[in-house]
């Protein structure tokens, strides 16, 4: 056994966890002593919290990779973009849901803090170095998610929500923690840069390594929503309060996308040809599924977990390349795709008003002619989904499917587009629907400033990286050498 | 002579800049906007005469040329530049869209302002298609005008718009998706050969194994065969022609369906000759097919622009035929000039094309607007009423058929010239167009126009208006312009023609 030895170092490279987990220790102090009225002390604490750990990071940022906490922990440049990302991403969810919880009176100091702290388990996650730090960091997510879901205590419909989430998501964990157990039982080690090398030594071939790698395979895409382990999105995005399903369909993503690399990647990178089978089979299905259910649906939020679904399959692609170039087309692909799914989730909280959530596709039905700009923002995110240029989600699939075609899966590449053809038409039907069709209701738009404010920028987000896309993907080149 | 100025993206830009501009601007400023409008289609199209004035007719060269790196990671550059064979065709985008705008002046009661705006800025991303040198850079705005047309088609559509436009946009997305995944893969392939690149003409000299090149000359052939519109993928454009406004026809027809004839000039001939050499008898057929069993199919339509609509996929058959005689003509006959001569052919119809059937899909406007019925049985004797439209639209039916001296006759004349040298049966086949063209173009014209006035709605019928007037008679001197002295045309794309020829016809094996 060797000695435990913890240093100021191993503090500094995670200096922005600690920093995060003091100020949800404080937000959750200071919320006791305030009443309804003052809330908004408890919501300005969560966004300087934000900015605050975005100036941690900033200012411990690492040059290359370094390990922490004898190997527990590691810090590297992708670990500090990603975790960037996620605050901004975490910020923009809270501004965006700030009215639609007021109005719900769900504008409680739990909120935050149950968002900050699944903002600690992607963190966490996403700087893991062994698979217990993985988990940890799985379950601090999916624990928190869980609750904000059933955030809503009186309402039926969230708490069936929260109930089926926490059963299947409970399920995967347990299913991932299984294969974890297998590998560690096999090659006697946690941490994933031993696991590495004694993946090579066992042989990668070995069966019950292919076991316990079918089980965390397993689990990730129950994570991601990989099909055929999607039952619960669409329920859950449908059945959770909006701004919670916008929280859940955005920056978790991320911290999937990472947990894929550190375990898959670098962790049993030698197996690369046994998970990358598995992975295209998940992304097939997926692309499939996704697009074609999604053309059935009538509710937005459902449509849209459907089309994460689908887009789940086109970040499995990049992942399963398994070359640099594909893991770099996947992270790209996740932050495009983030940006996107937060903004077609606030169109819905831009429509809605009190008493009257605008998730169905209907209620899209004429917004030209009620707001020309916010229709435009729409059919800008509509056809950046869809991957039309000039978009940036048309960068997006043209990085993924680049990777795929390098590594000589060009009927991959065939089968992914013709797939993102038949996902166009659903698009299309929201941009048919708010700019051929007349409204059934003169209903002003209702919401306030910020929201707007940031919902336009947002959506010129959208096209200006599509316009001028070496800006982001010279970022994640960087970051993923 | 080369400007120090970027004039390519000035023509790409500055419409688009009009269009956001009008959005801007807003329904309620539509007064200021039509002019917006007016103003910088016609500065674009002044400007874009500058190409022509200024074009270097020695060389087969890239002209133009803008580059700035844009995405170094992929290799792709904001690449520009015009030849003997995009120039024409930026300048037909430039010359037919001020002609859309006037038309439309104020006929469009719905939303005018953002109908304009997505003519302008269609228009920008119309002449970016063609400017391109870039693949990558062509591929996005080849797709980017999709979204335009697909809203203008839905807003100020007919009845059957959303059915048409969706139908529109899906049939061509998935004919270009197959292009991006060939492009992606010859991009790798340059990697390969140790320098990535997007650029175009690194793709034509990329050596490429036969069984690669078919595969991407199919992909090549979805995309444009969709575009053009070929039998049997054109089933989308009579509906989306039928359904769409006037100035959406127009564009449709005079431009976008000349990407596709443009896209197998550019791309599908000189990347993977050996491939269209190997498969020239299939879009040889198809076109002839689209030539003689479209023809036959125009004859029975009840609806005007159906009629057009598949007039114009027949016509545009002799553009598919005249660019793939190249490999027999070459090959068995060994006749260069004839080759040349097939690929003439086929540009002189594009811009004949374009212009005629823009001038008929106005025609059928201008009769649309008052009576609003595109039912060939709605009208009747109109000429008693309308003496100066019927004067145009005979011209115009003449120009459609073929008739010497308007510009109809020297693009078919041309492919049917070359089509002889390289089979009987294919120049008698493509002849047939002579009967076929005239029969339903002088029918249509014979039912609308001449006769006794048949009902109420024709006996009101005021000739055209000014405005209409000007957009009409431009239309017909260009026409007959054309028609009497092509040289100017000719000259301008000889030397790109023959390089082409030339490049089509050495095996990349």
């Amino acid at each position: 056994m060797t000695e435990v030895v913890i240093n100021a170092a191993d503090y500094a490279a995670a200096a922005a966890e600690i920093f995060v987990l003091g100020a949800i220790c404080a937000i959750l102090l200071v919320d006791l002593f305030l009443d309804d009225a003052k809330r908004w002390i408890s919501f300005a604490l969560t966004l300087i919290a934000l900015v605050g750990a975005a100036f941690v990071t900033v200012n411990f940022a690492v040059d290359e990779r370094v390990t922490a906490f004898n190997g527990a922990f590691i810090a590297d440049p992708m670990g500090d973009v990603l975790k960037l990302f996620a605050y901004g991403t975490v910020g923009a969810a809270l501004l965006y849901a700030r009215e639609s919880l007021q109005q719900r009176g769900l504008f409680k100091g739990e909120y935050f803090v149950l968002a900050l702290l699944a903002l600690l388990g992607m963190m966490v996650m996403t700087s893991a170095g062994s698979l217990l730090t993985v988990y940890l960091g799985v379950e601090l997510l999916a624990l928190s998610l869980y609750s904000l879901v059933a955030i809503e205590r009186d309402a039926e419909v969230p708490a069936e929500s929260a109930m089926k989430y926490f059963v299947l998501g409970a399920i995967a964990s347990g299913m991932m923690l299984y294969g974890f157990s297998i590998v560690y039982g096999l090659t006697g080690t946690l941490q994933l840069d031993d696991l590495a090398i004694a993946v090579r030594e066992v042989g990668p071939d070995k069966l019950g390594l292919l076991f316990g790698l079918v089980f965390i395979v397993a689990g990730l895409a129950f994570k991601f929503g990989a099909v055929p382990f999607h039952m619960w999105v669409p329920d859950v995005y449908h059945g959770a309060a909006t701004p919670v399903t916008l929280f859940i369909g955005s920056a978790p993503k991320i911290a999937y996308f990472v947990l894929a690399i550190r375990v898959l990647a670098e962790g049993l990178g030698a197996m690369v040809e046994s998970w990358q089978g598995i992975l295209i089979v998940l992304s097939v299905l997926s692309m499939a599924i996704g697009n074609v259910v999604a053309i059935a649906q009538s509710n937005l939020k459902r449509m849209l977990a459907y089309s994460t679904i689908s887009n789940v399959g086109f970040i499995l692609l990049g992942i399963l390349a398994g070359t640099t170039d594909g893991y770099r087309a996947a992270m790209y692909y996740t932050f495009v795709y983030v940006i996107m799914a937060i903004g077609s989730f606030a169109m819905i909280l831009l429509l809605s008003r009190k008493g009257f959530e605008a998730d169905k596709l209907d209620d899209f039905r004429g917004l030209n002619r009620k707001s020309p700009w916010f229709a435009a923002v729409m059919a800008m995110l509509m056809f950046s989904t869809a991957g039309v240029p000039p978009f940036v989600g048309f960068w997006a699939k043209l990085a993924v499917l680049g990777a795929v075609v390098e590594v000589g899966l060009e009927w991959l590449a065939v089968v992914a587009v013709v797939f993102s053809v038949i996902g166009a038409y659903y698009y299309l039907r929201v941009v048919k629907l708010m700019y051929f069709d007349e409204p059934t209701e003169e209903v002003e738009i209702q919401a306030g400033g910020t929201m707007r404010a940031l919902l336009s920028l947002n959506g010129l987000a959208v096209l200006l990286l599509g316009i001028f896309p070496s800006v982001l993907i010279e970022l994640c080149a960087r970051v993923l050498p | 002579m080369q400007f120090d100025w970027p004039i390519l993206s000035v023509l790409i830009w500055l419409p688009i800049a009009g269009g956001l501009v009008m959005l801007a601007l807003g329904e309620r400023a539509i007064g200021l906007g039509r002019w917006v409008a007016l103003v910088t289609t016609a500065v674009t199209f002044g400007l874009s005469t500058l190409l022509y004035t200024n074009f270097d007719m020695t060389t087969a060269q890239m002209q133009f040329v803008e580059r700035l790196a844009w995405l170094p990671q992929f290799a792709s550059y904001y690449a520009l530049g015009v030849d003997g064979i995009s120039m024409p065709l930026v300048i037909l985008t430039t010359f037919i869209t001020p002609l859309v705008v006037i038309a439309a002046w104020t006929v469009i009661e719905k939303k005018p302002a953002q109908y304009f705006a997505s003519f302008l800025i269609l228009e920008g991303l119309m002449v970016g298609v063609f400017a391109a040198t870039d693949a990558l850079l062509f591929y996005v705005f080849w797709e980017a005008m999709l979204i335009p047309m697909f809203i203008i088609i839905g807003v100020w559509g007919g009845p059957r718009r959303v059915y048409a436009t969706i139908k529109f946009f899906l049939y061509t997305f998935l004919g270009s998706v197959f292009m991006l995944v060939s492009l992606i893969y010859m991009y790798l392939k340059t990697c390969d050969a140790g320098s990535c690149s997007y650029a175009i003409a690194d793709f034509q000299r990329l050596p490429l194994a036969m069984n690669a090149q078919i595969l991407i000359f199919i992909a090549f052939l979805l995309a444009f065969a969709v575009k053009v519109p070929m039998w049997p993928v054109h089933t989308w454009l009579p509906d989306a022609h039928v359904e769409a406004p006037t100035g959406g026809s127009v564009i449709l027809a005079a431009i976008m369906l000349k990407m596709g004839g443009y896209g197998f000039l550019r791309f599908a001939l000189p990347i993977t000759p050996d491939a269209a050499q190997q498969l020239d008898w299939l879009v040889i057929s198809l076109s002839l097919i689209a030539v003689v069993y479209i023809g036959f199919v125009a004859l029975v339509q009840q609806d005007m622009k159906k009629l057009i609509a598949y007039s114009s996929i027949a016509h545009m058959g002799f553009v598919t035929l005249g660019s793939f005689l190249v490999f027999e003509l070459v090959r068995v006959h060994g006749d260069v000039r004839g080759a040349a001569m097939g690929i003439d052919g086929a540009m002189v119809q594009m811009i004949s094309h374009g212009l005629v059937s823009g001038a008929m899909f106005f025609c059928v406007g201008v009769l649309y607007d008052r009576v609003h019925s595109r039912e060939i049985s709605a009208y009747g004797g109109v000429v008693n009423k309308m003496p100066i439209f019927a004067a145009f639209a005979v011209l115009f039916a003449m120009a459609n058929s073929g008739l010497p001296a308007t510009s109809g006759f020297v693009g078919e004349f041309l492919v049917i010239l070359a089509s002889f040298r390289a089979d009987f049966w294919y120049a008698f086949l493509a002849g047939l167009t002579l009967i076929l063209g005239a029969a339903y173009t002088l029918w249509l014209v014979k039912r609308v126009v001449f006769g006794p006035v048949t009902n109420d709605h024709v006996a009101h019928l005021t000739d055209v208006n000014s405005r209409e007037l000007f957009v009409l008679g431009v239309l017909a001197v260009a026409v007959l312009l054309l028609g009497v002295w092509p040289a100017p045309l000719l000259d301008v794309m000889r030397p790109t023609i023959e390089q082409l020829v030339q490049q089509i016809t050495v095996s990349k094996l």
